[in-house]
């Protein structure tokens, strides 16, 4: 199929509404359908083509490969609802990259913004730097948090990453802000650094794994046992860890498994073991 | 300026005129029918479509401070549902709780040109008002809460029902209120204590009184003060199964203060109160009996509230409900209390077709609908938007319509609870005289609006235009075809100037307010006015001045003389 790259023609000061930036959607257009896409830059309409230098060159691969060089932070709903082909972007990306998301990969060789892969379905996401708060989340107030699907974060994440999660796994290379997994009711979190406070916060079900420190466990989590062993994902972790189960408040049964190594801080839990 | 209109050869359905698919032309000069307009009239062909006056929707939660807590409560909401601005209409969002220009343009849209918000606090009428006056194009009035009302409790406990007339007189002046509306009686007092009431004679914590007094006393001070409505009932143990006994019990606690032939009371969104069973999974209908009652009688008025399969926002002043609800549902809740006057909650739901209790809930409220015979006395809710949204309005008026809809409809619904249904095995079909009762005759005659809800000579000129011929269409049949012309009025026209063409929006115009400017005797009202202070300084955190909403805050000032002339 076709290799399109998309290049920034300028330094952009507002955000842009982008969701036509798909690979389905590039799919079946020719070169200047492609330029002549709807985007909105701030509150006016215009074309793709006009803040983008758009090539493109056969590939040998079947799907449909979309290369974005340079800074694209400003850009939003890259990627909205994609359900194959891949993606790569090559510099910082912006808010809600690949929201509900259904397959397909996306790579970014930079940093992604808030909301990255919110609402996903399937498909993959990898972000080689940071990423902003809600990855994986749900819409504001709603209840559909991310229901298939991975997000591999090289860096750190912000706040409230997979909040509504319900499949599906993300992992942050780094450390984690509050509230990682809040409302969660399935699916795995490996955070390989640290986390901040609140971590599982109202968690209904699934787990949540940290290989750093846990800044403090909700007193809503009560402790079960010590693992030497914990699985994420497809791989199996070493341990000891300790095992806590919560949130409480919810009548919760997710887990929240913590290196025992690293969260000395924690070690007068044991005497609750049962 | 000519503001003559003349709708010419439209068929026309003006149920309070006894007029039914009449081929005829309709008048228009200043904004009311006229018998004859002048040569130089502008002319709507309306050949072929069905002419009928502005819908009346006589309950629907479109504005005040609970709409607005649920707005802010449910972006989810609004997510996918969204109007871009044009040249003549705001942008807005919203599914179950529209933005207050987007409720105006939708209603319009299907044809209504009133609406009323039947429950506001007292003492936040303030912010429905300013919300209504957002509310372009429809002609709206707000229904005040007495129901937990310390000062209303007080005086009835002391059996002072002319102090209380006095009192939610000068409390309708001063809300610029239309209608007693009373939520869960004593119910939402006991609320604030933790606690909920469960029958008519409980008695309500610190106050020596009972739901039936609580009733019968705001039943005697409407008769009193010659409102233009009735009491508007929200009663006790709505949501509950087995509350029809209830419900019927609070129908007849005043049966005997009704004028002859005349309805004293207003049971609204009666679906939710027409439960029958012990539990969630014994729930049946229990319309019949609801029915039979008020077939029985002459002094209730009912609506329907019926149930949408949709997502859409619980909101009501019944708080302990919605605590209940969102024990049930775990979903997120918002509780308030409103000092000495009332209390509210939200929570959202999910009305599934597959569950037993909403596929229930969705046979009850046209079992309701079909099965009371008088369609004067049954009015189309679907208690906007606690059982659905507004918009719902043309599949609930196909449903009435059509059996074939209705079956349409349940076969994919649960079908445990459609079996247990009386609804498989009524044929009652409305016909468009009824459909019109219902949905805009009766429910301006219930709400005492002389000159709405009809075509007659001096009636304002509110008329709705739908492009589908009542004389040829089978709309047992072809039910699809009444829906999608209900969904876009060919026309609405409102005072005289069409704001609707073709379903979309041609002209704004604000619309009025109604009020009842209720009095009484001077020695009544220097009664009332010499204990005021002092009960607001002893109940309230505000002043009583302060508590006054003035005319000028309405934008379109409309108040009612009860009783006609002073």
């Amino acid at each position: 199929m076709t290799k399109i790259t998309l290049k920034p023609k300028r330094q952009f000061s507002v955000p842009i509404e982008a969701s036509v930036i798909t690979p389905e959607n590039f799919a079946a257009k020719t070169m200047e359908q492609i330029k002549l896409l709807e985007v909105w830059d701030g509150n006016r309409p215009t074309t793709l083509g006009s803040l983008f230098d758009v090539s493109s060159e056969p590939d040998g691969g079947d799907e449909m490969t979309i290369f974005i060089e340079g800074d694209v932070s400003k850009l939003r709903r890259i990627g909205k609802g994609m359900r194959s082909g891949s993606m790569t972007i090559n510099g910082p990306a912006g808010m809600h990259l690949g929201e509900a998301m259904k397959g397909g990969t996306i790579t970014v060789n930079g940093d992604a913004g808030s909301w990255l892969g919110a609402r996903m379905r399937g498909g993959t996401i990898e972000v080689s730097g940071d990423a902003g708060d809600y990855v994986g989340s749900a819409y504001r107030g709603s209840r559909e948090g991310m229901k298939g699907g991975q997000i591999f974060i090289h860096g750190n994440a912000g706040n409230e990453l997979g909040c509504w999660m319900k499949k599906g796994f993300i992992r942050i290379g780094k450390n984690v802000s509050q509230l990682a997994g809040i409302h969660m009711t399935d699916g795995t979190i490996l955070v390989e650094g640290d986390s901040e406070a609140r971590i599982g916060a109202q968690m209904k079900g699934g787990r949540i794994v940290v290989l750093g420190k846990v800044a403090n466990v909700l007193p809503s989590f009560s402790i079960e046992e010590i693992r030497n062993v914990v699985r994420a994902g497809e791989e199996r972790l070493p341990g000891p860890f300790y095992v806590f189960a919560g949130d409480l408040t919810e009548g919760g049964e997710g887990r929240l498994y913590a290196l025992k190594e690293k969260n000395p801080h924690l070690q007068f839990c044991e005497a609750y073991i049962e | 300026m000519n503001d003559e209109l003349i709708i010419r050869n439209g068929i026309v359905v003006d149920p309070a005129n006894d007029i039914d698919r009449e081929v005829m032309d309709i008048a228009i000069r200043g904004g009311k029918i006229v018998r004859k307009a002048s040569p130089s009239a502008k002319i709507i062909d309306a050949s072929g479509m069905l002419v009928m006056p502005g819908g009346v929707d006589i309950h629907s939660h479109i504005a005040g401070s609970k709409t607005n807590a649920a707005r802010v409560m449910r972006p989810e909401d609004h997510v996918r549902d969204f109007e871009r601005k044009t040249a003549l209409t705001r942008s807005g969002v919203g599914h179950s709780i529209p933005s207050t220009f987007t409720t105006g343009y939708r209603y319009a849209r299907m044809g209504y040109t009133t609406v009323i918000e039947p429950a506001t606090p007292p003492m936040k009428t303030r912010h429905t008002h300013e919300e209504l006056n957002d509310i372009p194009i429809i002609d709206k009035a707000c229904f005040p809460l007495f129901g937990n009302n310390w000062h209303v409790m007080e005086y009835l406990e002391k059996g002072d029902v002319d102090g209380c007339a006095a009192y939610i007189a000068w409390m309708l002046r001063s809300t610029k209120g239309y209608a007693i509306k009373i939520v869960n009686p004593g119910g939402v007092e006991a609320w604030h204590w933790g606690g909920n009431i469960r029958g008519l004679d409980w008695e309500v914590p610190n106050f020596g009184i009972t739901p039936r007094e609580i009733i019968r006393g705001l039943c005697k001070v409407n008769k009193i003060l010659k409102l233009p409505h009735t009491i508007h009932v929200h009663p006790n143990n709505l949501g509950k199964p087995g509350n029809y006994l209830n419900t019927i019990k609070t129908m007849d606690c005043v049966k005997d203060l009704a004028e002859e032939g005349r309805a004293a009371i207003h049971i609204t969104h009666c679906q939710f109160t027409s439960f029958k069973g012990e539990d969630w999974s014994t729930l049946r209908s229990g319309a019949e009996e609801i029915a039979n009652y008020v077939n029985k009688v002459k002094h209730v008025t009912i609506d329907m509230g019926q149930i949408i399969f949709t997502a859409t926002t619980t909101m009501t002043a019944d708080g302990p409900f919605e605590y209940i609800l969102h024990q049930l549902q775990g979903r997120k809740w918002h509780n308030t209390d409103v000092e000495a006057e009332t209390g509210a909650g939200i929570v959202p739901v999910v009305y599934k077709r597959k569950n037993f209790v909403n596929t229930t809930q969705w046979a009850i409220g046209l079992e309701l609908a079909l099965l009371v015979k008088d369609p004067w006395r049954i009015y189309m809710t679907t208690d906007h938007p606690n059982a659905g949204p507004f918009t719902a309005y043309p599949r609930v008026i196909s449903w009435l319509m059509s059996k074939k809809a209705r079956e349409n409809t349940m076969k994919r619904l649960n079908q445990g609870a459609v079996k247990k249904s009386n609804l498989p095995s009524l044929d009652r079909e409305y016909s468009f005289a009824e459909m019109a009762t219902v949905t805009r005759a009766a429910t301006a005659r219930a709400l005492g609006l002389k000159d709405k809800g009809h075509l007659g000579i001096g009636a304002d000129a509110d008329v709705s235009i739908y492009g589908v011929n009542p004389k040829e269409v089978d709309p047992s049949n072809d039910y699809r075809a009444v829906r999608k012309a209900m969904r876009r009025a060919a026309y609405t026209i409102k005072e005289g100037e069409i704001v609707v063409r073709d379903g979309e929006i041609v002209k704004v115009i604000e619309g009025k307010t109604f009020w009842a400017d209720a009095r009484v005797p001077d020695d009544m009202e220097m009664k009332l006015q010499s204990e005021l202070s002092e009960k607001f300084q002893d109940y309230y955190t505000i002043q009583a001045e302060n508590y006054v909403i003035a005319e000028d805050y309405l934008a379109r000032s409309a108040p009612i003389i009860p009783g006609g002339t002073r």
